[in-house]
């Protein structure tokens, strides 16, 4: 494992806190997009080497993750025209503190957790579940249906992380697991977007609001 | 032979061309299923693919509720020309092979894809009517069913760290962490369990998780209901086990039971209270899936001999499910309404339908002689002769609440007179909307009389299995 490691971790750690706090959707998606590039990158430093799993792996998430998902995004924001969160439940300061909360209990989580002797002192367990958690938050506390799938995005790039740990002990099988999975998962939603645009004429999902007790 | 299933699994979304091809691919598949069954042990792709005792019963039920509920589809489908069903049909076989590959996969990973694309393949079902309601109910699902998939995996990740931390070079075969348990580094476990529960019990539609639930049930037609309720409910409770399986391996019953009998209790309750006064009968129905999914998961912690009633229930529900679904689609069909306020006197409007569902609903609620009465049975004296007196009772009184919740509505459904206004339209009740609904209501009656012995089998493999003897 290599020392760049935990500076690109604490960029996505940072990015985390953007997405949270920033209203514009376009910038929302850019930083998701550039979340998943910096993933990318550090398939490579975690690995310690270019082989060729790890370079496969790599350019997968960068492109995947990077480029073609953010591509879709920015398409479904163009067609619904809207461009900024409208009334999120909780509001960006909020969230932010949220945010950081989260993180703070990522870190004391990961410290009770017996790590691994290759681990021990790196960020990755505690930037996994930080990450996870904010997508988390992303997705309950915000309405328009484009930030919820980035809040989805951004609770796999967590989960993607922690894969990462076991990127040499694991069969690749789950790597390509997650990344088929964000396809898939965004592609369907992608559709069913298409049609809330047609029927509602918004994305709010609030508005999804007629089947309640 | 369990390369035939894969081949089947593939194949099957090509088979697209007109409803019929859905019950020929039921009888197929269920003849391929009773042929794997009768064979000591099927096994491929290294292990990958291996169906045990549990993957046997669960295997077996599926194909057989399957094959029923496909014998109503030409006949529904005939009723709803208005849509196309070309995407209906694919995504009903897809659905089976991926339920199929759930079942007898026996790899921590393959298990996971294969439970997402379960998803996948039956979200465009819920989706059938294609209105703002159908819609809501589909994106819900999606998006809670996402959320619980990528729950399931960070779970596998963390199970997957529990033996690398312990430096155990595992295949993560199930066989093979079952083997290794003991080895495994228990926080990790501990956090991977939870996570599964959260993760699978999502699917599953256990309490806290359960919200897709209803807007699913309550908006897809009515065979599309009894399949997930009947089929997919199972296959996510399969992969429950099988972690149950581990960590009991792994010595950790207690802590996985405690959490387990919390779980089923709080499903039971939560069923209980939103039943009560509940307007639509679908929705209502969806309720009482997440009911007996707590009464599973509570009998699992509660532990010894129900175990055996355990899995004997979820042969039960599914059953009870699959006459409940389709007699409900059918009043459905027959009022174009599915909420107490418009619907009442389904006994004269449809006589069989509507006797078939007051029949199902005293099936549900576990009334003698059906075979829900008899699993219940078994989990409650259960419970009492291991002295966990005080869940029997709550186990107990939530079955009441929910047998008088569920009774108000299913009675105005039943009885007193059709309302005036009411249109007359296409419907009536022909041999093939009901005919698979009477299959499944007499053979959980047969079950709560008598179990045949190849069934009684398959039960005792399954339950011993679990616990662990050969």
């Amino acid at each position: 494992m290599s020392r760049a490691v935990d500076p690109i971790l604490v960029l996505v750690l940072l990015l985390n806190f953007f997405i949270l706090g920033t209203s514009r959707l376009r910038a929302v998606i850019d930083g998701s997009a550039l979340q998943g590039v910096l993933l990318g990158i550090l398939v490579i430093f975690v690995h310690g080497g270019v082989g060729v799993q790890s370079l496969i792996v790599a350019t997968a998430a960068i492109l995947i993750k990077g480029t073609l998902i953010p591509s879709l995004l920015h398409r479904a924001m163009r067609e619904a025209a809207i461009r900024r969160e409208v009334e999120p439940l909780v509001g960006y300061i909020a969230s932010l503190l949220l945010g950081a909360i989260a993180t703070g209990a990522a870190v004391l989580f990961a410290r009770a957790l017996p790590l691994a002797p290759a681990h021990v002192g790196s960020l990755l367990v505690p930037a996994s579940l930080a990450t996870a958690l904010t997508g988390f938050l992303i997705l309950c506390t915000r309405r328009k249906a484009i930030t919820q799938v980035v809040g989805y995005l951004v609770l796999e790039n967590g989960i993607f992380i922690m894969g990462l740990c076991l990127l040499e002990a694991m069969p690749f099988l789950v790597e390509m697991g997650v990344l088929l999975d964000l396809l898939v998962a965004v592609f369907v939603i992608g559709i069913i977007i298409n049609h809330i645009n047609r029927e509602f004429a918004s994305l709010d999902t609030a508005r999804l609001s007629a089947l309640k007790e | 032979m369990p390369l035939v299933f894969a081949a089947l699994a593939f194949a099957l979304p090509s088979e697209r061309w007109r409803p019929w091809l859905v019950p020929m691919g039921g009888v197929i598949h269920l003849t391929l299923v009773v042929l794997a069954l009768r064979r000591p042990d099927v096994t491929a792709f290294e292990g990958w693919l291996l169906l045990d005792p549990l993957g046997r019963l669960i295997l077996g039920f599926l194909s057989l509720l399957f094959f029923l509920c496909a014998l109503y589809v030409p006949g529904y489908l005939a009723l709803r020309r208005d849509r196309s069903n070309r995407i209906f049909c694919t995504c009903l076989l897809a659905f089976l092979g991926t339920m199929t590959l759930m079942t007898a996969s026996h790899h921590l990973g393959l298990m996971w894809v294969a439970l997402e694309a379960t998803t996948l393949a039956s979200a465009p079902l819920l989706y059938f009517n294609r209105n703002q309601r159908s819609l809501e109910a589909t994106w819900k699902y999606l998006l809670i069913g996402s959320v619980g998939i990528a729950l399931a995996l960070l779970g596998s990740l963390f199970l997957a760290y529990a033996a690398f931390r312990a430096g155990l070079d595992t295949s993560l075969l199930f066989d093979d962490l079952v083997r290794e348990a003991p080895q495994l580094s228990r926080p990790w476990l501990h956090a991977a369990f939870v996570l599964l529960l959260v993760g699978y019990g999502t699917k599953m539609g256990l309490a806290p998780m359960h919200t897709w639930k209803p807007d699913a049930y309550g908006e897809s037609p009515g065979v599309v209901g009894a399949l997930l309720a009947g089929g997919l409910t199972n296959c996510a409770f399969l992969a429950l086990l099988r972690f149950y399986q581990v960590c009991a391996a792994a010595g950790e019953t207690a802590f996985v039971r405690e959490v387990m009998i919390v779980i089923g209790l709080l499903s039971m309750a939560v069923a209980g209270v939103f039943m009560a006064r509940q307007q639509d009968f679908k929705r209502m129905l969806a309720y009482s899936s997440v009911e007996h999914m707590g009464i599973l998961v509570l009998g699992m912690g509660i532990g010894g001999a129900a175990v055996f009633g355990v899995l004997l229930h979820l042969v039960n529900n599914g059953l009870t499910k699959g006459v409940l679904f389709l007699s409900a689609g059918n009043i459905h069909r027959a009022y174009d309404s599915k909420l107490t306020t418009h619907v009442s006197g389904a006994l004269r409007r449809v006589p069989v339908s509507g006797a078939l569902f007051l029949a199902g609903f005293f099936a549900i609620t576990g009334s003698p002689p059906f075979g829900v009465f008899l699993s219940e049975f078994i989990i409650l004296r259960a419970a009492i002769d291991s002295d966990q007196f005080l869940i029997a009772g709550l186990f107990l009184a939530m079955l009441f609440v929910v047998f008088v919740g569920m009774g108000a509505t299913v009675l105005s459904v039943v009885q007193g007179e059709p309302p005036k206004d009411l249109r007359p339209n296409a419907y009536h009740d022909s041999f093939l909307m009901v005919g698979p609904a009477i299959a499944c209501l007499a053979l959980v009656l047969l079950l709560g009389l008598y179990i045949p012995p190849p069934i009684n089998g398959l039960l005792q493999d399954a339950a011993n299995f679990l616990d662990g003897r050969p």
